[in-house]
């Protein structure tokens, strides 16, 4: 079979069993792979009312037929889950090595099922599939389990583990591989914890097969050479990593401060990708076979270790009101080392600093600590209480919804569908608010990326006030990232690379000879599947929505003072050219026109 | 008239931060970075007072000019 490698792991850890099943290529043709296909699986195979955490969710691990091929970016991989944080479908996508591993030693995709009595891990070396005791790593931080697996599995594998977050099952606890690269949201590191698996191993000496090898060696060198020459993929990305954001959002007052009551920072300068550079930036940290490099790796005092990506960077910089890029620093390390989403532990913080300036909370409830907006050793702290479930972070440790509901005053959650919303303030940037409302995973920036023509200029420059066409712009977004998700590849690289070219490296790889419409017919195949689970699942387009703040509190000062988000203006266009009903529902001639 | 420039990324390099020019009439933006020795190209992001702005925006006093190379996302 031409990229893909035929095969699914599907490992029962109530009864020990790992059995190998063949892939069906028809389908997997169908969902392309990576988020898509183990979507498709999940959706046949679990129902949309399963408990998150019991022991009837799955979990998948999902590579593309590009991953582990020679095109660029190729080491993607997805969890995919039912997520405990929103109770709609999840998946999370991560870089590093681990995903080229595992298509090397021979699988498409692992599906892990049932509830292991104990503690177990499991490792995976080509054909040699064992489920291992893993009572002498249970508790540890990402860094030592890694390195301690690393001593007694075969050598050059690569680890993908959960924290004590994950074992703990807080619902934002990520699932981390490679030490520090996170597949983040949505919790997927507790259905982990909540199965018993501590982590999983892989080793590979498979190839993938090519179908067209020299076909792709010139759609290889052609994208490499776009890559090289865009200036985000070219130069901004390999020389100051994502956080070359925090002064671009902040000149324009699209940077959400102090849990999203203001739009700008004054101290953005100081947690900068410019000041990283100059003072706590080691070297670049690549993925498999990139060519860009945007990873970071960073050294303060006695911390080193991955990142801190621009959304970490906000989340605990300026959500809320950190202007120490050190303390930051170390904040996102942390969460690295228990295993927890940086953005939706920062912003929860966020949110829990805003119920402290409220008067919700007391300190005699903070353990000690503070909760104060600035306040440096806060962040570190009670990142570290809430990857133990430990006092006032147990309250904390289930994201910033079940927080400040239980207060009453879920208002204060930045959140959509209970997932909080990344780095960028919806009233001063319209169509990335309709992309966060109609997400289908939740708060999430990658699902649809509309910063990229509306403040970066890519593929074009858009009037970030304007609402006019965003509803087509935030459907195309949604369409081809649900493609590159499933494809294996990085979605950085959709920065320099177009429809044309994504649709060139799959039909070398798989000899098929899809147009640049079949590649998006395929993302929108995928966007209603998710839709429709979600639907079944409970989620309704009551939920496509933004939190009160945003919609009725104007930003009350900086460049985008006075603006709101007008997504009840878009909304409507937006389900009508998804062909959805005024309810947001798939009508049938949408499902059959998709084949679903 | 006295304009506020703010630089960022490699557009620092031997410029530094921030650069306040005075100029005699009301440049464009276009004039400005001329005189700065910025190429056109290398202009991405450019706000004037936070907001966009075309390069031939015409300037008036205080106002700040922000400028980035063609840089990233996250």
């Amino acid at each position: 079979m031409y990229g893909y490698q035929g095969k699914i792991l599907r490992v029962d850890l109530s009864n020990g069993i790992c059995k190998v099943e063949p892939l069906d290529e028809k389908v997997a043709r169908k969902f392309i792979g990576g988020r898509g296909l183990a979507t498709k699986l999940f959706v046949d195979e679990v129902s949309p009312l399963v408990d998150a955490l019991s022991p009837e969710n799955k979990l998948l691990i999902a590579t593309g037929p590009l991953t582990g091929t020679p095109a660029p970016t190729s080491g993607r991989y997805m969890v995919v889950t039912k997520s405990p944080l929103t109770g709609t479908i999840a998946s999370s996508n991560a870089g590093g090595y681990w995903g080229a591993e595992l298509k090397f030693a021979g699988y498409d995709i692992i599906i892990v099922e049932g509830k292991s009595k104990k503690p177990v891990y499991l490792m995976i070396e080509d054909d040699t599939v064992e489920i291992r005791d893993a009572s002498h790593i249970w508790g540890k931080f990402v860094s030592e389990t890694t390195s301690k697996l690393l001593k007694e599995v075969p050598e050059k594998s690569r680890v993908l583990t959960i924290g004590p977050a994950g074992e703990k099952m807080s619902h934002i606890a990520a699932v981390i591989s490679d030490v520090s690269r996170a597949a983040g949201r949505s919790g997927v590191g507790a259905v982990m914890g909540s199965k018993n698996l501590k982590a999983i191993t892989v080793r590979g000496t498979k190839k993938v097969t090519l179908a067209d090898e020299e076909a792709l060696k010139a759609v290889i060198k052609d994208c490499g050479a776009k890559i090289k020459e865009n200036g985000v993929t070219g130069q901004g990305l390999p020389a100051y990593g994502t956080a070359v954001l925090v002064n671009i959002v902040n000149e324009g007052g699209v940077f959400p401060t102090n849990n999203y009551q203001t739009s700008q920072f004054p101290d953005a300068e100081e947690i900068s990708g410019e000041l990283m550079a100059e003072k706590y930036l080691v070297r670049k940290d690549p993925c498999y076979r990139c060519p860009i490099g945007c990873g970071r790796y960073c050294k303060v005092d006695n911390i080193e270790g991955g990142g801190p990506e621009y959304e970490s960077i906000w989340a605990f910089g300026g959500d809320c009101g950190i202007s120490d890029m050190a303390s930051v620093i170390k904040a996102n390390y942390w969460c690295n080392e228990y295993g927890l989403d940086t953005i939706s532990t920062g912003t929860t913080i966020a949110a829990a600093m805003e119920l402290y300036q409220k008067g919700y909370l007391k300190n005699e409830d903070l353990n000690g600590l503070s909760l104060e907006f600035g306040d440096n050793e806060a962040i570190i702290e009670w990142t570290k209480r809430i990857g133990l479930r430990e006092g006032f972070g147990a309250k904390m440790a289930d994201g910033s919804y079940v927080l400040t509901n239980s207060y009453g005053v879920s208002e204060l959650s930045m959140s959509v569908k209970k997932q909080e919303l990344p780095a960028y303030d919806p009233r001063a940037i319209q169509g990335q608010g309709l992309a966060y409302a109609t997400s289908n995973r939740g708060g999430c920036h990658v699902r649809a990326y509309l910063i990229s023509p509306e403040i970066l200029s890519l593929p074009e420059k858009l009037d970030r006030f304007a609402i006019e066409g965003k509803a087509t712009w935030v459907k195309i977004f949604q369409d081809l990232t649900a493609f590159i998700d499933s494809s294996g590849i990085c979605l950085f690289t959709s920065f320099a690379l177009g429809v044309e070219d994504y649709k060139a490296l799959i039909n070398a790889v798989l000899g098929t000879n899809w147009t640049g419409e079949d590649i998006l017919l395929a993302g929108e195949r995928i966007w209603n599947l998710e839709k429709l689970f979600n639907l079944e699942a409970g989620i309704d387009s009551s939920q496509d929505t933004l939190p009160k703040r945003l919609l009725e509190d104007p930003i009350s000062s900086g460049p985008s003072e006075g603006n709101l988000s007008r997504l009840s203006e878009m909304l409507p266009e937006y389900y009508k050219l998804r062909g959805w009903s005024v309810e947001g529902i798939p009508t049938s001639e949408r499902k059959s026109l998709l084949g679903l | 008239m006295e304009i506020k420039v703010r630089l960022f990324a490699t557009l620092r390099e031997k410029r530094g931060k921030e650069v306040t020019t005075v100029l005699s009439d009301s440049p464009t933006v276009r004039e400005l970075i001329d005189s700065l020795g910025i190429k056109e190209s290398e202009v991405a992001i450019l706000l004037v007072n936070g907001l966009d702005a075309k390069l031939d925006r015409q300037l008036q006093e205080k106002d700040v000019v922000s400028i980035f190379p063609p840089v990233g996302g996250g």
